[in-house]
């Protein structure tokens, strides 16, 4: 026990990174202790070796894609603002923040968060889920349960539904109004404990 | 040339000498005699006690320090820094997909089990839940505390909330380097030499009954100076299932004590590798005594070698009954990982034991990531105390149509439930490895049932 300031001025420009994610004193002291128990080596940054020992990721079967949305374009060293800023859009969504149009966008904002699942589905960054990109991820959730043909049906049918400018690939917008329904803030929030 | 020695040089070192042999005395009457007729004077206790009365005393202050300056308290939390749903992965999926789906629910599926772009959602979440709070990371690392014991090894921050608690812990360092520490290294180092010095004495007499005797003595005698050496204030429960010969005790392992702590209470045959150095010759002259079991390192390789020693030992019921630590490594002594099958197949009567060490008086668990093992033996000599309790369980037999993994685990929730520990299915060696696909697929069967079973019903209606 003790107080966390002490811990908080360990971490370098820790006002800006809250103002920024919203997080609060205790969840960045929480997430800062998570940050060096994964970083066995003590090298001061995460790579993505490091999270290979977390052992429920590994069971995922999108887990190496979830551990490449950390690690932005090529890069194979994450620190720890880019660590923070990629899991604030898992706070559950500010529901009296005022709609401002000056302010930018939260990070935890309804639009990020489909963002970020996009990205998951979009390997390529082109901005669109092709054919195969689509059947990339069924075979990763899938691999040896499904044929080949059941595969590629269900990918066939899920572009005809949600592809409605018919360019046989699903950009971000088809992809927001295909979820306009589901309820992305409760799906894809983690609640952190005080 | 001048007088080499004033009076004053005199009479330091008279007083040197003095206080040289009231310390032996002390040392020799109220601890080293005591343990080698297995006899105790209740000096720890107590001592346990009033440390007691003191940590609860520092931990109201540092409350109260911090409600003044009203500073955010940092209370640790053992469950976890995330609150996680315990739903499966089919209820998650038909409730997105209940709320999202743009066709009529009372379609020819209700809750329709095809493919949404959606689903995904699930997997990400549990993906990034993972990555933030896990069940089995979190073992490796030593437990939190609630409360402060005045070692700043096991707090986080140390600030000054109080000139009087700053002074508390000044003193709590004085004593515990300068008084203790000492004292301990002497302790450990008597109880090791006279333990090689003896067994190797003993080695020299003809096996027989004398010989098992004197033997037993010894072991018991110098584990017990070694305990003291650690300050090891240990309850044992249960002793009338104290493991016999031609059976195999195994326990749950939180460091390298766990060993000195057993056999402070009973003769066990132990079971372990080779090593160089200082163990080696521990090693070595102990099984001239009585016969442990030492495998070369190559050896170790070899499964059915190790199941031929073990077995062989096992079959002759006039040795000792082997101690066996199944979980293969040190886990942090808050849960219960998978025990190796190796020992239950061998078809003895396996004597489970429970051991619960209590973290308020120095943590016990041994991270050989971080620690080596003199690093961790100081560590250990300048905790306070270690307290820690001792179940020991019923003796437990396979039983019929039971295969030893399932014995195994039978025997690891008997052991859990004892001694409080959390029971997990994961293997201690992902300490250092990586997870089997085999645990991906798991998953992947899950989600295609949802999917898959469909697919059936559709192409039949």
């Amino acid at each position: 026990m003790g107080s966390t300031a002490s811990t908080l001025s360990k971490i370098p420009d820790v006002e800006t990174l809250m103002q920024e994610t919203g997080f609060t004193p205790a969840h960045m002291v929480r997430l800062y202790d998570r940050f060096k128990a994964l970083d066995k080596e003590r090298k001061g940054h995460l790579c993505p070796q490091d999270f290979g020992a977390i052992k429920e990721l590994a069971e995922n079967p999108i887990g190496d894609r979830i551990v490449g949305a950390f690690f932005s374009q090529g890069q194979e060293t994450l620190d720890f603002h880019s660590f923070v800023r990629i899991l604030a859009h898992f706070r559950p969504v500010d529901k009296d923040r005022p709609r401002d149009p000056n302010v930018p966008e939260p990070i935890n904002s309804r639009s990020n968060k489909l963002k970020f699942a996009f990205q998951l589905y979009d390997q390529d960054k082109d901005g669109k889920i092709s054919r195969a990109e689509l059947l990339q991820v069924l075979r990763a959730m899938l691999e040896m349960q499904v044929t080949e043909e059941q595969l590629e049906s269900i990918a066939d049918r899920t572009i005809q539904e949600a592809d409605l400018d018919r360019d046989e690939a699903i950009s971000f917008d088809e992809f927001r109004k295909s979820l306009e329904k589901v309820n992305i803030d409760h799906k894809m929030s983690i609640r952190f404990l005080r | 040339m001048g007088p080499f020695f004033s009076p004053f040089d005199n009479l330091l070192c008279m007083l040197l000498g003095i206080s040289f042999t009231v310390w032996f005395t002390l040392l020799l009457v109220f601890i080293i005699v005591p343990a080698v007729f297995g006899v105790s004077f209740g000096i720890r206790t107590l001592y346990m006690k009033t440390l007691l009365k003191v940590f609860e005393w520092a931990t109201l202050r540092i409350e109260r320090g911090a409600k003044e300056k009203n500073h955010h308290l940092y209370k640790p939390y053992t469950n976890g820094i995330i609150a996680k749903e315990p739903t499966s992965l089919e209820e998650e999926i038909k409730e997105i997909r209940r709320s999202g789906s743009n066709r009529d629910l009372d379609s020819s599926s209700a809750g329709s089990s095809e493919f949404e772009m959606s689903d995904i959602f699930y997997f990400c979440r549990r993906g990034v839940e993972s990555i933030v709070d896990d069940e089995v990371t979190k073992r490796f690392t030593a437990e939190e505390l609630e409360s402060w014991n005045l070692l700043t090894r096991s707090n986080y921050n140390f600030q000054h909330i109080s000139t009087r608690l700053t002074v508390l812990w000044g003193v709590g360092v004085v004593i515990r380097y300068c008084f203790l520490l000492p004292l301990r290294v002497t302790l450990a180092f008597t109880g090791v030499g006279l333990l090689v010095f003896f067994t190797t004495v003993i080695g020299f007499l003809p096996n027989g009954r004398m010989k098992n005797f004197l033997s037993e003595k010894v072991h018991l005698m110098c584990y017990r100076i070694c305990e003291r050496a650690l300050t090891a204030i240990i309850t044992y429960h249960h002793s009338e299932n104290k493991p016999k010969n031609g059976g195999i005790c195994v326990a749950n392992h939180t460091s390298p004590i766990d060993v000195i702590i057993l056999a402070s209470d009973g003769c066990y045959a132990m079971v372990g590798q080779i090593h160089g150095g200082l163990m080696g010759v521990i090693q070595r002259s102990m099984v001239k005594a009585c016969p442990h079991i030492w495998f070369e390192r190559s050896e170790v390789k070899d499964r059915h070698l190790v199941a031929k020693r073990l077995n062989d030992h096992v079959q002759d019921k006039s040795k000792l009954p082997i101690l066996i630590f199944p979980e293969g490594t040190c886990i942090n002594n808050t849960s219960v990982m998978m025990f190796k099958k190796g020992s239950f197949e061998i078809g003895a009567t396996v004597y489970p034991v429970a051991i619960k060490y209590d973290p308020r008086f120095g943590d016990a668990f041994w991270n050989s990531s971080k620690f080596g093992m003199v690093n961790y033996l100081l560590r250990m000599m300048s905790s306070w105390a270690i307290v820690c309790s001792v179940w020991y369980l019923p003796p437990m037999n396979r039983l019929e149509g039971e295969d030893a993994v399932q014995f195994a685990n039978r025997v690891k929730a008997a052991i859990a439930r004892q001694g409080g520990l959390v029971d997990l299915l994961w293997d201690g060696g992902l300490k250092r490895g990586k997870v089997k696909d085999t645990f991906k697929e798991e998953q992947q069967k899950l989600y295609s049932k949802i999917l898959v079973g469909t697919q059936e019903d559709r192409s039949r209606s």
